[in-house]
């Protein structure tokens, strides 16, 4: 099987509230996915299940292709939103305690502590307690004790939150390492831009619902809608508009009238552009011709929107 | 090292390591021990003051009574009116006036003895001047029918009865004060190493969940793991400290009533007073140390491997299924101050426990509200305790009684850990608003 995860119309409920419903993910190996949805859609309670913490009313969970049980949280790293450490304990001490909660060996976890601790370049915050660090400083702890067992399975909840540009981007590179090292990981955020640079697989979740999932270039061009971006300039001094206009459906229009430079937004019935071209290459010279492929950012707007009004 | 064992042991180093907790281990007995003597210092310098009292005797009697003694002198006055013995008695500034009138007969005389004083006089000094009254008018009333004192003294005897079990055992009198002595303080160990190791609980709790760390925890281990791990390692922390404070304060208070030589006898109220019944009617009653031996002999024939092992049993289901509300509670809030709402109830009982069982089982061991109270769960492991100084089976807590009392600890046990579980397992999610009660119940069934 080449699914890590994959869950089965799993229903939750706490008491009238519908949490998720009938929600079906399929998570495959060694990707990562992107758990997306508006704030309350059901995301959290889903992570919750997956890590057993809590358990779904109906449906199943496979992990691995194997129903979940309890000794699978060992191989699953889970890095929550709402997160903390125990603030008057020691760096090192609190690490070695959550590794072991894990399923590690003393002696083992400690190795792999101190190749984490260089790597990250915090090998003196050992003996410091988590009061005395900055909030970035807490997450980085953070981040390596979700990591340091080499779970299978990795989720991580708006990792990026309490991270100043520079530690997010070395935290978004160890990401990806991990990926190449065979780790599958679930990554739930609201940041799209990070979306867009990580995640080759998301699904999209709406009140309790799943309403949208697959492989982002897929889902992608599917949310096509036949829009081109056009730049022209002519040497003569002028690019008939109107005629344009007449033919096409045009948005967006900028005109520099001193440098004949005109730039648009077209809107074609279908994806064929062929016509389009050969027609603006009669008016003018294109020096810009691209397909408008909507960001997961717009995607994500439009189907959530799209899904509200229709109810 | 399973889960469980790594939970409690950072539970149990996290308490332990804890300044405040370490202050508290080894202030506590020190502060104990400084207000007991203190305490003990307090009553002899109390008991020092001497008491100065004045005397006008106009009568024919008590010549050589009032004799001036280690704590009281008395000063005479003679040749004086009332109205000027009480002036002068009150500008010098005596404790004051015993004014003893010119009368026919003793009677007469005692009769209208008055002793004038500025404030409610102290009863035990008082009790001291009325038992020379009271001496006089034996002497003198037994004159009066013809019998001399020392035909008297061989008469007078105070009578015991003797009393038994149906079995033939003998009792002692006061056995039965001192039985709920020993259980009371049984049952008071239990409430207060609830109410404190209980607080630390929910504390814990509480301190998982604004420092965010319980969903890190709970991804690893079961919340109920994580619940018995708290409640196991923060009792053995206690037990420590508890075994800290006792051993520290025996040998502290040893060590200071060798060097600060306060008698810690002090405390009881009035040697003399026992001086005075038994020497001054100079009759034969068992001395005291006598007694004391019987009642140390009936102390240590008390059952005691069947109380400590009891206690252990009641201790731990007690000490389980409140550590188990609290924290509960402690997963229901946020922050500690949101806790009294919930606290209130639970201390409730406990104090019920310890009162009912004060004053109910020191009158009436085997009464229906004492066995009502120690079968009571809640109420069960202090009331119960109390009661089991006198034995299971005859003459005792009837083995049925204990056994229901076990069992239905037992139960509520198991159900009130199921609940608390239950709650805690929904709550340690839960941030925000204070939760009601009904939510609390709504949290049961997800």
């Amino acid at each position: 099987m080449n699914n890590i995860l994959v869950t089965k119309e799993v229903t939750k409920r706490f008491g009238s509230y519908t949490a998720l419903n009938k929600v079906s993910l399929e998570i495959p190996k060694n990707s990562i996915y992107g758990l997306l949805g508006p704030n309350g859609a059901g995301k959290t309670t889903l992570i919750r299940i997956i890590n057993q913490i809590t358990h779904p009313d109906q449906g199943l969970v496979l992990f691995d292709s194997e129903p979940l049980r309890p000794e699978h949280v060992t191989m699953i790293g889970y890095l929550p939103e709402e997160r903390g450490l125990y603030k008057s304990m020691k760096v090192g001490e609190q690490a070695l305690y959550l590794a072991q909660l894990k399923g590690l060996q003393k002696a083992e976890a400690k190795k792999r502590l101190k190749y984490w601790f260089d790597r990250l370049d915090i090998g003196d915050w050992w003996g410091k307690k988590i009061q005395e660090l900055s909030k970035g400083m807490a997450q980085k702890i953070q981040f390596i004790v979700t990591v340091l067992h080499a779970p299978k399975l990795l989720i991580f909840d708006e990792p990026f939150s309490g991270f100043d540009p520079i530690n997010a981007n070395l935290i978004k590179d160890e990401i990806l390492k991990l990926k190449e090292k065979g780790t599958s990981i679930i990554f739930s955020t609201h940041r799209m831009e990070s979306v867009e640079e990580l995640c080759e697989h998301i699904a999209l979740l709406h009140r309790s619902e799943k309403i949208l999932d697959g492989k982002l270039s897929d889902i992608k061009k599917a949310y096509k809608n036949n829009k081109f971006q056009v730049g022209m300039h002519s040497s003569n001094g002028h690019i008939d508009l109107e005629g344009i206009k007449a033919k096409f459906e045009l948005s967006s229009i900028v005109q520099d009238p001193s440098e004949n430079h005109l730039s648009f937004t077209v809107q074609l019935p279908t994806n064929d552009s062929g016509a389009l071209l050969n027609y603006l290459s009669e008016k003018g010279n294109i020096h810009n011709f691209q397909e408008k492929i909507p960001s997961a950012n717009e995607i994500f707007i439009q189907t959530v929107q799209s899904k509200s009004t229709h109810e | 090292m399973s889960k469980l064992a790594l939970i409690i042991k950072r539970e149990y180093l996290a308490k332990v390591r804890n300044k405040s907790f370490v202050i508290m281990t080894f202030l506590s007995p020190l502060l104990m021990v400084a207000m007991v003597v203190l305490i003990a210092y307090l009553a002899k310098v109390n008991d020092a003051e001497k008491r100065i009292v004045a005397v006008l005797n106009q009568s024919d009697y008590f010549s050589t009574d009032f004799q001036t003694t280690e704590s009281v002198s008395y000063i005479r006055f003679f040749d004086m009116d009332l109205e000027t013995a009480k002036d002068s008695t009150l500008k010098i500034g005596y404790t004051g006036l015993l004014y003893i009138p010119a009368a026919e007969n003793l009677e007469m005389v005692t009769k209208e003895t008055v002793f004038f004083t500025k404030d409610s006089p102290n009863s035990l000094f008082l009790k001291k001047i009325e038992w020379v009254f009271e001496d006089r008018l034996r002497e003198s009333r037994l004159q009066g029918i013809g019998v001399s004192s020392k035909d008297f003294a061989k008469v007078d005897r105070e009578f015991e009865i003797n009393t038994s079990t149906f079995s033939g055992e003998q009792n002692l009198k006061h056995i039965n004060e001192i039985k709920a002595g020993i259980g009371l303080a049984f049952g008071y160990l239990i409430m207060m190493f609830i109410i404190i190791y209980g607080g630390f609980v929910m504390r814990s709790v509480i301190e998982e969940k604004t420092s965010r760390i319980i969903e890190v925890i709970i991804s690893s281990v079961r919340p109920f793991q994580l619940l018995m791990g708290k409640i196991l390692g923060t009792s053995l922390a206690g037990v420590t400290q508890f075994t800290i404070w006792i051993f520290s304060a025996g040998l502290l208070l040893l060590v200071a009533g060798i060097f600060i030589d306060v008698d810690l006898n002090t405390l009881n109220a009035g040697p003399d007073f026992i001086k005075k019944t038994t020497g001054d009617a100079s009759m034969p009653i068992p001395s005291l140390s006598e007694t004391a031996n019987l009642y140390t002999q009936e102390v240590f024939e008390l059952p005691w491997f069947m109380l400590v092992s009891s206690f252990l049993v009641y201790f731990v289901l007690g000490y389980l299924i409140y550590s188990a509300i609290y924290a509960a509670i402690g997963a229901a809030v946020d922050n500690e101050t949101d806790t009294q709402q919930f606290i209130f109830p639970i201390i409730l009982p406990l104090m019920l426990a310890i009162y009912v069982g004060f004053f109910s089982v020191f009158n009436n061991p085997h009464g229906p509200i004492a066995v009502g109270f120690s079968l009571f769960p809640l109420t069960s492991p202090i009331v119960m305790l109390m009661r089991l100084p006198w034995g299971i089976g005859e003459g005792g807590v009837p083995i049925w009684q204990f056994v229901t009392s076990i069992l239905l600890l037992l139960g509520t046990f198991i159900g009130i850990v199921w609940v608390a579980a239950k709650i805690y397992r929904v709550g340690i999610l839960m941030y925000g608003k204070k939760p009601t009660y009904r939510e609390l119940y709504k949290w049961l069934k997800y």
